[in-house]
């Protein structure tokens, strides 16, 4: 396409002199990749962030059945995200979250399969892996708005909360979680859950709009009359590295 | 610019070999995951289980990032410029990670 090789170069000049792309990609690639280092960097923030204030807080140390809410220490989260959308009641630690990733996970194959359609110009194939994408992005959005709901409500009991109201200390019972208390630990810990997923989601809905205008323009026959569907590989690493950064999500906010 | 100049467009025939490597790639994914979660319910909470899962997370990072955005295959000087700026994440994680165990010295 628009790169030249940078085996082309005329003796005496370096590939770094003009008129060549030493790093054998497009502008337009190249910057992408330069936009999801720097986005490394905003979420890695974050996660570093929530390990500096999860080290700072003591850590619970009974035994898993035994543990309870507490503001005291910080919570264990396979007992924080245990429930999953119909079964009430029932304790099934990082299932729904399991399938969450799953989702992703699979969405981010659909798209490498509609860039591989995209290199052979097979407009339906393109399509159909994007609606496919389009479609593992919304399911995802979708398990996030349960997720949050159920983590605002909260469960059937309540935690007896320390909270400082119209200047004095008062206990109180709290269910649910906002951003000043929350009934599974310290107000951090909510307030991190709501920060860092919350960041992540609004990605996957910018990456879910980025990919429904791919997949109009591939209707629309845009990349075809343009001879390349460069875009799709383009909108392809954002939304990959969504995905990315949900690995570690997953790793550091509900597995460690 | 009428529509009779449409370009003609030859459509290749799916690259069966690479399709299934893509696939390899999601099934090492999905079987890591899966993996993940056994260790998560059957080891006892400590250094270990964190290095572990620190240990896998590097290694999908890896695929996702060498495979799906094809990074390996990239010029070796794209690859560096994205992967050595990477010390400095690794530089903040150390310096707050230990600012976090010497806060949690300090009783508030």
């Amino acid at each position: 396409m628009a790169h030249t090789s940078a085996t082309t170069v005329s003796p005496g000049r370096s590939v770094w002199d003009g008129g060549v792309s030493p790093m054998g990609v497009s502008y337009g690639k190249l910057m992408m990749w330069f936009f999801l280092l720097s986005d490394a960097f905003t979420f890695s923030a974050l996660l570093i962030t929530y390990g500096l204030v999860r080290s700072a807080h003591d850590a619970y140390t009974g035994t898993v059945e035994a543990f309870t809410f507490s503001t005291e220490y910080w919570p264990i989260p396979e007992k924080v995200f245990e429930a999953v959308p119909f079964l009430h009641g029932i304790e099934l630690p990082l299932v729904f979250v399991g399938i969450m990733t799953f989702i992703l996970i699979m969405s981010s194959v659909t798209m490498v399969l509609a860039v591989e359609a995209g290199h052979r110009m097979d407009k339906k194939a393109v399509e159909k892996w994007m609606l496919w994408t389009l479609l593992g992005g919304i399911t995802f959005l979708a398990c996030q708005a349960w997720e949050w709901t159920h983590f605002i409500v909260g469960t059937d009991t309540p935690t007896l909360v320390k909270d400082f109201v119209n200047g004095a200390w008062v206990t109180k019972e709290v269910t649910g979680a906002n951003l000043s208390v929350n009934q599974y630990g310290p107000s951090d810990f909510a307030g991190f859950f709501f920060f860092i997923t919350g960041f992540h989601g609004f990605h996957v809905f910018s990456g879910v709009m980025f990919n429904f205008l791919i997949y109009y323009n591939t209707f629309t026959g845009v990349y075809e009359r343009r001879g390349s569907y460069e875009m799709v590989e383009k909108v392809g690493l954002y939304w990959h590295f969504v995905d990315l950064v949900w690995v570690f999500v997953f790793t550091f906010f509900y597995l460690v | 610019m009428s529509h009779s100049q449409e370009p003609q467009v030859t459509v290749l025939p799916p690259d069966k070999e690479k399709i299934k490597k893509l696939w390899t790639v999601a099934g090492i994914l999905g079987a890591l995951t899966a993996v993940e979660f056994l260790v998560a319910f059957t080891m006892a909470h400590g250094n270990l289980k964190t290095a572990i899962f620190v240990g896998m997370t590097i290694v999908k990072a890896a695929y996702i990032v060498g495979e799906f955005m094809h990074l390996r295959y990239e010029a070796k000087v794209l690859l560096w410029s994205i992967l050595l700026p990477v010390i400095f994440i690794v530089w903040l994680l150390v310096a707050l990670i230990y600012e976090g165990m010497k806060l949690s010295a300090i009783n508030f």
